[in-house]
């Protein structure tokens, strides 16, 4: 077993894991955080992304001892006080969701393109979103939606957990 | 699906490193951005009991300007090359072709050192570093080597690097100037290259004056199409005498026949890549 130190959603853990530990097994089934969720065998799909010290990764393909000492923020860490954070706000108000199952890693994968470039083109929204697959939308929904955050402006894609850069 | 058990040890120096792999013997298996390994462990293709974990070297991260050479650490995140402007102005194919690797998530994690060492025929990092002449810096227990990248590349998943060493840098000669395009053919988004081509292409006064061409998955190692550099030599940058002198880019290539396509036609994609590459290389 070896100790870790992680920050997750702004809270500190102290844990022992087994080294082999998925990054997105500690989330779900040490600290109960199920919002992050496993899509594939392949760490194709998308559907586990976190961000690491402020950029996106895929839970599945880390181990939970890559993020001793770092900080992790999930799906689970975005809403402040009960209040939606703005890319969740434009996907409920753009219906960018059917089933919902890839929504956590592309919602955190979409904040990810926006801290990287706050006014991204349609084009760039695609190609930025490439690692998340969604087998009910069809994307046209999900991408007017990281459209209508990005109109927004301002907190869409700065606020996700302390450590995120970008967008101001 | 869950990796089998092993032991995990995080160095923070390239000394320390190398006495971890030494002291764990045979099963140790080094871990960069973990991004090809950690499916490899996932699926138990491979179980070591060591894992050293590069992730904690700080001297081992980072784009340097040395002179006529860009100095690539071997663990930069792909995300990190992309950020550089030293490798977009002086080896610009190459950061062309991370643009094409994987997804911004896997590219925030991978690193070019790990791409190398893994020595996928399929991935996209070779064939740009052996267009580029790169060096390629080992580092072992006694000491460090250079390996020209021409003799880097030994066969599928294998390389120069042995067992109880490391690949520490990068060094690659300045081509300021030049230009470079990386085409990658794929049928689905995030795919890997069916064939990609790297070419990096000198012009001066409308004809090109030097050209060097990388070809991805083309054999079981990345390829130079050398006879395609040469007879492009002292050609306009005009589609006509482009197409004519990469007629040739298959010649000596031994690709794979698979779901996405057969050799003929992985062939045929050469050509037609590699005119593509080397006109917009040339700004054509
Ligand atoms: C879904 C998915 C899609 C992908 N698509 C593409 C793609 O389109 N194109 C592409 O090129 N790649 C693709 N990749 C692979 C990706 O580029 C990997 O990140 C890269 O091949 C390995 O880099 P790494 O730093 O993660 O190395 P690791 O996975 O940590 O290591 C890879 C191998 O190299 C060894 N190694 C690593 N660093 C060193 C070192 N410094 N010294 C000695 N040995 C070392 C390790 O022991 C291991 O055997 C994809 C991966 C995934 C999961
Ligand atoms: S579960 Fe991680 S990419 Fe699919
Ligand atoms: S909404 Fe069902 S997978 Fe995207």
């Amino acid at each position: 077993m070896t100790r870790i130190n992680v920050t997750v959603d702004g809270v500190g853990y102290e844990d022992e894991v087994e080294p082999r530990t998925l990054l997105v097994h500690y989330l779900r089934e040490t600290l109960g955080k199920t919002g992050t969720v496993v899509g594939c065998d392949t760490s194709n799909c998308g559907a586990c992304t976190v961000h690491l010290d402020g950029r996106s990764v895929k839970s599945c393909n880390v181990l939970a001892v890559q993020a001793d000492g770092h900080e992790v923020t999930t799906i689970e860490g975005l809403a402040q006080d009960g209040e939606l954070h703005p890319m969740q706000r434009a996907f409920h108000d753009c219906h960018a969701l059917q089933c919902g199952y890839c929504t956590p890693g592309m919602i955190m994968q979409a904040i990810d393109v926006l801290n990287d470039n706050p006014h991204p083109s349609e084009e760039q929204i695609r190609v930025g979103l490439e690692g998340n697959l969604c087998r009910c939308t069809g994307y046209h929904n999900i991408v007017k939606a990281v459209q209508q955050a990005a109109d927004e402006g301002s907190t869409a894609g700065a606020s996700a957990g302390a450590t995120a850069g970008g967008a101001q | 699906m869950i990796p089998a058990r092993f032991d995990y040890v995080a160095p923070t120096s390239v000394a320390d490193a190398l006495s971890a792999l030494a002291e764990a013997g045979d099963d140790a298996k080094v871990m960069a951005g973990g991004q090809s390994l950690l499916p490899i462990l996932r699926m138990r293709l491979n179980a070591p009991e060591t894992v050293v974990d590069l992730g904690r070297i700080e001297e081992l991260r980072g784009v340097r300007d040395e002179g006529d050479h860009v100095v690539i650490g071997a663990m930069t995140t792909y995300a990190d090359v992309l950020a550089s402007d030293l490798v977009r102005q002086h080896a610009g194919v190459l950061t062309d072709a991370i643009e094409e690797v994987a997804d911004p998530q896997i590219r925030h994690r991978g690193t070019v050192g790990g791409a190398l060492v893994h020595a996928d025929p399929a991935g996209d990092v070779g064939a740009p570093v052996l267009a580029l002449d790169a060096e390629l810096v080992v580092t072992g227990p006694g000491g460090e080597r250079t390996v020209p990248a021409a003799e880097f590349f030994r066969d599928l998943f294998e390389t120069a690097v042995g067992e109880g060493e490391l690949l520490t840098a990068i060094r690659i000669p300045k081509h300021t100037g030049w230009g470079s395009r990386y085409e990658k053919f794929v049928r689905v988004a995030h795919q890997w290259s069916i064939v990609a081509v790297a070419a990096t292409v000198r012009v001066e006064g409308g004809a090109i004056a030097e050209a060097r061409i990388g070809l991805t998955n083309m054999g079981s190692t990345p390829l130079r199409a050398t006879a395609v550099e040469q007879a492009l030599v002292g050609k306009a940058a005009t589609e006509d005498a482009v197409r004519e002198a990469c007629a040739a880019a298959a010649e000596g290539t031994n690709p794979p026949s698979d779901l996405n396509g057969d050799a003929d036609y992985r062939k045929h994609l050469a050509t037609v890549l590699t005119r593509r590459a080397v006109l917009a290389a040339a700004g054509a």
